[in-house]
């Protein structure tokens, strides 16, 4: 059997949970689900739709909210109970954090952003490092198998399974294991409106565009297409955009349905948090930039004079 | 306040990696180096509380002895002293890094009060052997800080999500892991890089273990690679962007 991580948000799902789903169940064995929280219990139509027979729920006094060590705690609890070949969890910053706290108090191997697995003794498994531009093929000397599915590497899959048999259990949490949780929550640099996670277009701009000034074209633009705007690291750096928009490996991954780099020199850094993204457009004035390797379409020359000519162009195309 | 970072030696690689012939590494001739960038934020926090409340910042590392000078440079910004765990230049694995780190922090004469972490290495990004070392030292951990203050003996932190802020706390002593953004990292002064020269670094050895998670080999990534579709040069190739943007459904 394999037991999958579902990451949730006050009982909502973390969608990447889904494509652990159908990894787990890519490994052709049964597949059963656990949610940490009595929230969870909302979660069993939507993992039996993804091919969990069993959502097993953790609740506890201590558990809240999001609660990491807790977790772990509770993942461990089950793993005795149930033994399963190996537990999953999507490669996010709370799946890895949950899995590597389970992994610390087994004191076993854990196996970060996988896009791959074969189960065996020892296991195999491709996973990413340097942001995803190396894929390292390890081994993982461990009965079980304690591994985080790299978030892009796999589509979820729906079954159109029956919702899952939801059964309750109370793990032994320690005083230690709720220490640290969430105490409070704010809508932060967010502002309400569209975030980097959920756009489907995002406007990015690189050190081309000069100054923080520049921006607001970029920003008419991506009103205009329904969509937000990002920027590379020297943006940040230089103080011309909060770091919240910051696109790559040490910023947000991001894979909107359209992504326009303008000004974007395509670093491997800026390229591992935005090459999923499904249409790529580059504005450069360098034919020879890096980035193009990486984009369906390109326009070369001077992004100041082409981002406002666009924007004036779709709002005639639009009438 | 007494503020330990733990940080890693790592290839400043910007462009296209290329790896060893073995593909067991990268080529690092051409390469400069460096450390991973969250650790430039997580050195960043150690100086500015120690400013602040006063106190010492040690930093840790396990590597080669050359990760001398990524230490010396970070001194350089205004730590007080740094431990090497030497190796002999094979990578180790998080749970026999954590081990290390682990012995060498239980060795250490001070009692440190707050350990800084990246949120996760550039090279190897485990994501793991902080909290790997929280569980040994059995203190509490936060991770993916981006904004972090002490007061009365806790620290609180904030983590930003996709929809806002999360906020947690912790008592000291504690560990956390900080995120590129939480502070812009300052250059080392002429001054402060001759002071550098002067302060301690500990050398240690540690015994290799076998590891449980081992690198076979790496590969590239394939990338798409089909090229750009060139659209054409300034203005003049807008309305074939319109057509596309259009077929794509972009509005
Ligand atoms: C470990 C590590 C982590 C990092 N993490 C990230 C990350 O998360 N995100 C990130 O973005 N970077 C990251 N970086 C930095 C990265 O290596 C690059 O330095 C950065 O992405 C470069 O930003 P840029 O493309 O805006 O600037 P540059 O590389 O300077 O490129 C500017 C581009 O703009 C073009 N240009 C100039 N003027 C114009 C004009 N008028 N019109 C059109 N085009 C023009 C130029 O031809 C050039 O291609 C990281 C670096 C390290 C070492
Ligand atoms: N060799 C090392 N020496 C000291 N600290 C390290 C080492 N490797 C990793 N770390 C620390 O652990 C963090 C997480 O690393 P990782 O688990 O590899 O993603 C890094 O950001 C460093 O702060």
């Amino acid at each position: 059997m394999i037991l999958v991580l579902i990451d949730h948000d006050r009982g909502e799902i973390d969608p990447l949970s889904l494509r652990a789903l159908t990894a787990a169940r890519n490994l052709g064995q049964n597949v059963e689900a656990v949610a940490i929280g009595s929230e969870g219990n909302a979660l069993a139509a939507i993992v039996g739709e993804y091919g969990a027979t069993v959502l097993h729920v953790a609740t506890h006094s201590a558990i809240t909210d999001y609660t990491p060590m807790a977790s772990g705690r509770a993942l461990k609890d089950l793993v005795e109970k149930l033994k399963p070949a190996a537990v999953l969890a999507a490669g996010t910053p709370r799946g890895n954090e949950q899995l590597a706290h389970l992994s610390a108090f087994l004191d076993i191997p854990m196996a970060a952003e996988c896009s791959e697995i074969t189960l065996g003794s020892p296991h195999q498994v491709l996973r990413a490092r340097w942001a995803g531009n190396l894929i390292e093929s390890a081994l993982v000397h461990s009965d079980l198998l304690v591994a985080s599915i790299l978030s892009f590497s796999i589509e979820a899959q729906a079954t159109g399974g029956a919702p899952a048999n939801v059964v309750t259990f109370e793990p032994s949490l320690h005083p230690e294991d709720s220490i640290v949780r969430i105490l409070s929550r704010d809508s932060g640099e967010s502002k309400g409106g569209i975030t980097l996670n959920d756009a489907k277009v995002i406007v990015s701009g690189g050190r081309g565009v000069g100054g923080a000034d520049g921006f607001g074209n970029l920003e008419e633009l991506a009103t205009l297409l329904g969509g937000t705007v990002g920027c590379s690291r020297v943006v940040t750096s230089s103080g011309w955009r909060p770091h919240a928009e910051q696109v790559g490996q040490t910023g947000t991954k991001v894979a909107p349905d359209l992504y326009i780099a303008a000004g974007i020199s395509g670093a491997m850094q800026h390229i591992a948090g935005m090459k999923n993204s499904k249409t790529i457009v580059v504005i450069n004035t360098d034919p020879e930039a890096p980035i193009l390797r990486y984009a369906d379409y390109a326009i070369i020359g001077d992004l100041h004079q082409i981002i406002p000519a666009l924007t004036s162009a779709i709002r005639q195309a639009k009438g | 306040m007494d503020v330990l970072v733990c940080l890693k030696r790592v290839p400043l690689a910007g462009g296209t990696l290329i790896l060893t012939p073995d593909s067991r590494d990268i080529e690092t001739k051409h390469l400069g180096f460096g450390i991973s960038p969250h650790e430039e934020n997580a050195v960043e926090a150690g100086v500015q509380l120690v400013e602040q409340m006063g106190g010492t910042l040690t930093l840790l590392t396990l590597g080669v002895s050359d990760a001398e000078e990524q230490l010396r440079s970070q001194l350089a910004i205004g730590a007080t002293r740094a431990v090497l765990i030497e190796t002999d230049g094979q990578e180790w694995d998080p749970q026999g890094t954590a081990a290390a780190l682990v012995d060498a922090i239980n060795a250490d004469e001070t009692k440190f009060d707050l350990i800084i972490f990246g949120a996760e290495s550039a090279d190897s990004a485990g994501y793991q052997i902080h909290i790997r070392v929280a569980h040994a030292l059995n203190r509490p951990i936060i991770t993916n800080v981006k904004s972090m203050k002490i007061e009365n003996g806790v620290v609180s932190c904030e983590r930003v999500v996709s929809n806002g802020r999360e906020h947690y706390e912790a008592p000291l002593p504690a560990i956390v892991t900080v995120r590129d953004g939480l502070n812009i990292p300052r250059y080392p002064s002429v001054p402060g890089r001759m002071q550098a020269r002067k302060k301690i670094v500990d050398m240690k050895k540690a015994e290799p273990r076998t590891p449980k998670l081992e690198k076979v080999t790496l590969a590239l990534a394939p990338s798409k690679d089909k090229g750009a579709e060139i659209l054409g040069k300034g203005t003049e190739a807008v309305p074939a962007l319109v057509e596309v943007l259009k077929q794509i459904g972009a509005f």
